[in-house]
């Protein structure tokens, strides 16, 4: 499997990352590079055996439903570009 | 509109009963001031990591028992990927290949008399995520506002089949879906509040075809709206093809005012959310003794109840479904048949369903705020069976268990002398009287007026101050008529 220019660039807008053409050209090398690796390991067979979902064979520890965190909205808001009401303030979207 | 078929499924997120967030320790609590509960967590700030609530989890097992769906033993959390100012992150924790619930079904009553039916509607899914935050557009000087109070606060999607054929049905579902949920204590089914809203997956076909494709009506958050949504979008679709238009799967919003629905966004545009496991988070594991407990802990359920009104007192769907509409109406009913007796459990549904309904509704009250308790009517309807009092009067008797004029019926029968007469010998004087008093009545009656008769009945009841058994006074009037 190889990604087209096209692609790259969909993948991009979809993350919000700015990518000129030239850097979506080297980015397609470097992706299709991964995906060459990947072509690799898919030669080893697999049957039989479950897919992890992550890295570590381990199961999920849980918390008690305990309010623990204080609020800390000022310390919060102190560092953002713009507040108001306590809201914090962003350029209007509206879909 | 016979010759089309409507397919509908629902999608519902439900807002769990968790005091803190889904992966946080802030407060879920609602209406506190823009951003009091958001922490570094909900707010995304580098170096945070998740740690997913035990109590969040639980009330997934809880209503995959509810449904008889599978409890997963092992399930995924992972990343829908998205960018919006209420979403700190840019993305979602959600669960995607590996949903906690899988399968199960709700069995639903449709329609009402005659025309009443059973639905059984499957459940694809439930999963557990966390909800977004709240963007505010009015007024910031061309900005846009966002509280994250109420991002990271746990959500159940609940997911159905398209098994649902009409707008009925459809709420049907969720009204009962609704009371289920806050029947198993895992959510407070509060509209308003948003904590649990529905969107409608709604497309039409001739019978027997493949699906038509299917538009969705996004944040539902009144069975009204729901079913006013639904509606109108079925004609919607019926016209655009009638006319030979093909529908474009759309996601909608529904304006109540206008009572339409009108196109957020195309498919075209729709995102690609481009979901992977979250790596932040381990699988999550249920073990079998977990589901047990939970098991162990569940209360009879809506259904097992209203089929148990239905064989052990005799109800009828309708009354045992309205019955069973929350777990405190079924209490409260309980608890009166409980005193008056299971032979008497059809008036006591009647009492429930209908005069004390009617008497909270008027006044904005819940059932578990009522003045008059289950003991007192209960105690009431044991009255009306021994003929203590008449129906009529024990109207009368309850408006005064309300207003607090007696500690119960039988007080309230004695200190205002309502008991009701029986006494033949003094409601034949009361007859007597009557006849002598309204000639004119009389000999209407004699000459066939039925209605003069009902006239000489209002009289006796009159002069008994309501008091007297209807049934003997119309019997003894009849037979001193006709004598």
């Amino acid at each position: 499997m190889s990604l087209t220019t096209e692609q790259v660039l969909r993948i991009a807008h979809l993350a919000r990352i700015e990518v000129s053409e030239p850097e979506a050209l080297t980015t397609q090398a470097h992706l299709n590079g991964i995906f060459a690796l990947i072509e690799q390991m898919q030669a080893v067979d697999t049957r039989g055996i479950e897919p992890m979902a992550h890295a570590q064979d381990l199961g999920q520890r849980l918390r008690d439903d305990v309010v623990s965190e204080p609020d800390r909205r000022a310390a919060f808001q102190a560092v953002a570009p713009e507040t108001e009401a306590g809201l914090y303030l962003v350029p209007k979207v509206i879909e | 509109m016979n010759q089309w078929e409507v397919v509908i499924g629902i999608e519902t997120h439900a807002q769990l009963s968790s005091v803190s967030k889904i992966f946080s320790g802030a407060s879920t609590a609602f209406g506190a001031a823009p951003n009091t509960q958001a922490c570094a967590v909900d707010l995304a700030l580098p170096g945070v990591l998740p740690v997913l609530n035990r109590k969040a989890v639980e009330c997934a097992i809880r209503f995959g028992l509810a449904i008889g769906a599978q409890v997963a033993p092992k399930s995924v959390f992972a990343r829908k990927n998205y960018f919006y100012p209420d979403l700190p992150k840019g993305y979602q924790i959600s669960q995607f290949e590996l949903p906690v619930v899988q399968g199960g079904a709700i069995t639903v009553a449709v329609g009402s008399g005659d025309k009443a039916y059973e639905k059984t509607v499957n459940l694809t899914r439930a999963h557990l995520e966390e909800d977004a935050g709240k963007s505010l557009h009015e007024d910031f000087h061309g900005k846009s506002g966002i509280d994250l109070n109420r991002a990271g606060t746990p959500l159940l999607e609940i997911v159905t089949e398209p098994d649902m054929r009409s707008s009925d049905e459809a709420v049907a579902y969720a009204r009962a879906l609704h009371a289920l949920v806050r029947w198993i204590g895992i959510c407070d089914g509060n509209m308003q509040e948003g904590s649990f809203r529905c969107d409608a997956n709604v497309s039409v076909r001739r019978p027997g075809a493949p699906y038509g494709t299917r538009r969705e009506i996004k944040n539902l958050n009144s069975f009204r709206f729901l079913k006013e949504a639904i509606d109108f979008e079925v004609q919607w679709q019926i016209n655009e093809i009638e006319e030979g238009r093909a529908i474009q799967q759309a996601t909608v919003l529904f304006d109540p005012d206008s009572g339409e629905t009108r196109m957020m966004r195309s498919k075209e545009d729709a995102h690609d959310y481009r979901y992977f496991p979250d790596p932040d988070l381990l699988p999550l594991l249920i073990p079998a003794d977990w589901i047990d407990r939970v098991r162990g802990e569940l209360p009879e359920l809506p259904n097992q109840k209203r089929q148990r009104f239905i064989a052990q007192f005799g109800l009828s769907a309708y009354d045992a479904t309205t019955l069973t509409a929350s777990q405190e109406i079924a209490a409260y009913f309980e608890a009166v048949v409980g005193i008056a007796g299971a032979a008497n459990a059809k008036p006591c549904a009647n009492w429930v369903m209908v005069d004390l309904a009617a008497r909270l509704n008027k006044e904005g009250r819940e059932i578990g705020e009522s003045p008059v308790s289950a003991a007192q009517l209960g105690g009431l309807i044991q009255r009306i069976a021994d003929n203590t009092i008449s129906n009529n009067i024990a109207k009368k008797v309850f408006e005064a268990l309300w207003n607090g004029e007696g500690a119960s019926a039988d007080e309230v029968i004695e200190k205002q002398g309502l008991r009701q007469i029986t006494d033949s010998g003094a409601i034949a004087a009361l007859v007597d009287e009557v006849i002598a008093a309204n000639p004119g009545n009389v000999a209407e009656y004699r000459a066939g007026k039925e209605k003069a008769f009902n006239a000489l009945v209002g009289q006796v009841m009159k002069a008994a101050k309501g008091k007297a058994n209807p049934q003997q006074v119309n019997a003894l009037l009849k037979e001193k008529l006709a004598g």
